[in-house]
């Protein structure tokens, strides 16, 4: 029971992670229908973003508030990380509008791989450990064994920072005129065109709002495992998409349904079965998402136009 | 991403003989900027690390120079696209009208004198090296590297089948390598068979394989085919690392044993090589022979290729990959076309694995990772989809254009006594596949002769075909 509660608490917060990744994947699948394959290295490079600020506000400017040292940090990565974002859509994804089927897949795999060994020659290969940020936590209950339920001060404030974001991206999707541009080109991009509709900018903004999302996650990454390497796009990049197709590629909700899911099954594997095959497992669901329910959880059903 | 892309300004502006120089130098001003944006902080500081604490340096020297690297090349870039403009708008009285069948361009010729001439010099590659560089010994290096060349080459041209005559993305080619290799392992580990046996063996294994992962998941749209495959090839890498009762897990399965000349092995004493063909003995017989070994697995694939091509089920891989829901209608079985192309690639792939696993005498899961699949795609996607001399260029300069590189001595006067191009080779086949996509996404020899003639040959341009060409 207490370790059933203490994976519980551990896969939510690795839930919202992979919820915020996902969003990227989803928003840009639904609005040019590709798999942005770079997404998991545009969370790698925030992360070292925010591992270079937070070493940059706390040893040289003298910030000795970890909570808004990580606040000023979370700022500048969201910025920095949607330049990348949008970069990335200008010069690798824009240009191919028209062209043929594969051609932004192989793009976006040109690209992850492009980033990933960027940050590679530019930081070097070692793991990049971070000095403990946040490290308190409470006890929740004392189980009879004395196995001690806790909740770290970390996983608070992943959940909370996901839980505002995805509100305040929510409010942008739903309620302003951007979010409606956007939903608009999701339908119909020609007809979006026709009415006026910016659809280059629209969805240059999709790129930036992903990576937005995708360097909170970087950020909340580094928090809760303190260590980053050049290579740690690939795999929760992997899941985070995993986790869209599961809650219905296209779907916002789906999106964060998609992550918790992946999050608990993938806690609760470690915890019961066996730590050495939770990443095939992430990788068999997705196998099998895609082959029996590729629509997902909340997704519409897929129509071929001839 | 420092790669500065075509704009659209400079191409609407009206065509005059004059440059505007202010214009572009504010545009490649603005690209500079971009760029110093992107360089904060992951360029601009260096995380370095004593113990366990890590410490920050900064580089800001470098940042100006990419910056003004980018300005430069912003402004070529400008220069370059404003002559053309100009060119374009005002014909030279030579030049005709564009034809609307396919000139033959100066990339399209190369390939009428490539194929004799690369066969010819991949036959003779060791006795030039040999007399280049006076000795068996002195010549490892270079054979060495031959071989290496020809496995990608090989790979290259198994992947092509998939990719590019049938269009499905495959981002797990490289679980097929693995499991021809670890089948060529664990067969001549455990039950002694010899290479001669296993190796049709693996590449049965492997097409197998291919078939068992493709039969459910080739039903799947392209890109959702692709993350499949991916996850597929993880999932064995996974396996291979995890059980380790089989495979020996991450320490990999070692002293494989070598391969014979049909039954001669390459031994020093009495009824080796050596011995039996009256020669002194020599390490580098087995090279020589592995050498050939490869170029012959690799013609093999190349000609089996081009003569399924021919058949229909060759046409009906590239049907498929122009229209799939065109092939529908006209009574395409597609799942089983899909199958076939999916599961021969595998079994070249499985091929190449178990000379892989012969060549290495050592198997280990970190040899067939993601990296290694991508490496395979940018050489097929670099190569031209569907060209096979394209393929077969593109290893030559993807594999072995580093390696020439760090022998170059000058360079390392310029970037410093410790540069090494290897680390920069994948940063560049990132940018060289995205190059690619943007520029000339049908491949750098975007000519191929056609599969069917009605009465005479003629070339097909690339621009009248939805996909690949041909």
């Amino acid at each position: 029971m207490e370790i059933f509660v203490q994976q519980l608490i551990n896969g939510l917060t690795l839930g919202s992670i992979y919820g915020l990744i996902a969003i990227g994947y989803t928003m840009v699948f639904g609005i040019i229908g590709m798999v942005n394959f770079a997404h998991g290295d545009v969370f790698m490079l925030s992360a070292f973003i925010s591992l270079i600020f937070f070493l940059i506000l706390t040893t040289w400017l003298g910030i000795s508030s970890v909570v808004l040292a990580l606040f000023f940090v979370l700022i500048i990565a969201m910025i920095l990380t949607s330049l990348w974002g949008w970069a990335v859509e200008r010069i690798a994804y824009r240009p191919l509008r028209g062209s043929f089927r594969l051609a932004p897949l192989i793009s976006a795999i040109g690209v992850s791989i492009f980033l990933s060994n960027f940050v590679q020659v530019a930081q070097g290969a070692r793991n990049k450990p971070t000095p403990p940020m946040v490290g308190d936590v409470i006890v929740l209950f004392q189980g009879a064994s004395g196995y001690n339920v806790a909740l770290s001060y970390k996983q608070i404030i992943i959940m909370m920072v996901t839980a505002v974001l995805l509100t305040v991206f929510w409010y942008v999707v739903q309620k302003t005129s951007l979010g409606r541009a956007q939903r608009a080109c999701e339908q119909d991009r020609k007809m979006a065109a026709l009415l006026g509709i910016n659809v280059d900018r629209t969805i240059s903004l999709t790129f930036v709002i992903g990576a937005a999302l995708a360097s909170v996650a970087g950020t909340m990454y580094l928090l809760y495992y303190g260590v980053v390497s050049f290579s740690d796009g690939f795999v929760p990049g992997v899941k985070a998409f995993t986790a869209a197709v599961l809650g219905g590629i296209g779907s916002l909700p789906g999106a964060v349904l998609g992550g918790l899911i992946i999050g608990l099954i993938e806690t609760f594997w470690s915890a019961y079965f066996s730590i050495e095959y939770k990443d095939v497992a992430a990788f068999s669901i997705l196998a099998i998402v895609l082959i029996f329910m590729p629509s997902g959880i909340l997704g519409r059903p897929e129509v071929e136009k001839v | 991403m420092n790669a500065p892309s075509i704009t659209t300004t400079a191409q609407n502006e009206a065509p005059s003989r004059n440059f505007d120089l202010a214009a572009a130098s504010k545009d490649a001003l603005k690209a500079a900027l971009i760029t110093l944006g992107l360089s904060i902080p992951i360029l601009s500081y260096k995380t370095n690390q004593s113990g366990a604490d890590l410490f920050l340096t900064s580089r800001w020297g470098l940042v100006a120079i990419i910056c003004a690297i980018v300005f430069g090349l912003r402004l070529v870039l400008h220069a370059f696209t404003a002559s053309r403009a100009y060119a374009k708008a005002t014909p030279s009285a030579h030049q005709a009208t564009e034809p609307v069948g396919a000139t033959p361009n100066a990339f399209q010729h190369v390939s009428k004198f490539a194929i004799p001439f690369f066969l010819g010099v991949a036959l003779a590659f060791p006795i030039l090296i040999y007399l280049i560089q006076g000795g068996l010994n002195e010549s490892r290096y270079w054979v060495d590297l031959g071989i290496l060349i020809l496995t990608y080459v090989m790979l290259g041209w198994g992947l092509n089948i998939v990719v590019g005559l049938a269009g499905l993305l495959d981002l797990g080619y490289v679980a097929f390598y693995a499991v021809g290799a670890y089948s060529y392992a664990l067969l001549s580990t455990t039950f002694g068979l010899s290479f001669w046996i296993c190796l049709p063996l693996a590449g049965i294994l492997a097409a197998f394989w291919g078939m068992i992962l493709g039969f459910p998941v080739l039903r799947l749209r392209g890109d959702y085919l692709a993350i499949v495959t991916l996850a597929f090839g993880e999932i064995i890498r996974l396996v291979l690392i995890n059980w380790v009762d089989l495979t020996n897990g991450g320490a990999g399965i070692s002293s494989i044993p070598r391969a014979t000349f049909f039954g001669l092995p390459f031994t020093a004493g009495e009824g080796g090589f050596a011995a039996t063909f009256g020669l002194e003995f020599n390490g580098m017989h087995r090279m020589i022979f592995l050498y050939y070994l490869i170029l012959a697995l690799a013609l093999l694939t190349n000609f089996v290729t081009m003569r399924l091509r021919k058949l229909p089920v060759g046409r009906a891989w590239e049907a498929l990959r122009e229209d799939e829901i065109a092939c529908r209608s006209l009574g395409i079985n597609t799942t089983n076309t899909k199958l076939t192309a999916f599961s021969i690639g595998a079994m070249f792939g499985g091929f190449a694995g178990s000379f892989f696993a012969v060549r290495q005498g050592f198997v280990s899961p970190e040899s067939f990772n993601f990296l290694e699949s991508a490496i395979i795609l940018a050489i097929v996607v670099m190569g031209g989809m569907g060209s096979q001399i394209g393929v077969a260029i593109a290893a030559i300069v993807l594999v072995g254009g580093p390696e020439v590189l760090r022998n170059l001595t000058f360079l390392q006067s310029v970037f410093g006594s410790g540069f090494d191009p290897n680390e920069y080779r994948l940063l560049l086949f990132g940018m060289g596949m995205v190059a690619m996509m943007v520029w000339r996404p049908r491949g750098l020899i975007s000519e191929r002769e056609p599969s069917v003639i009605l009465k005479e040959r003629k070339a097909i341009s690339g621009s009248l075909v939805k996909e690949g060409h041909g």
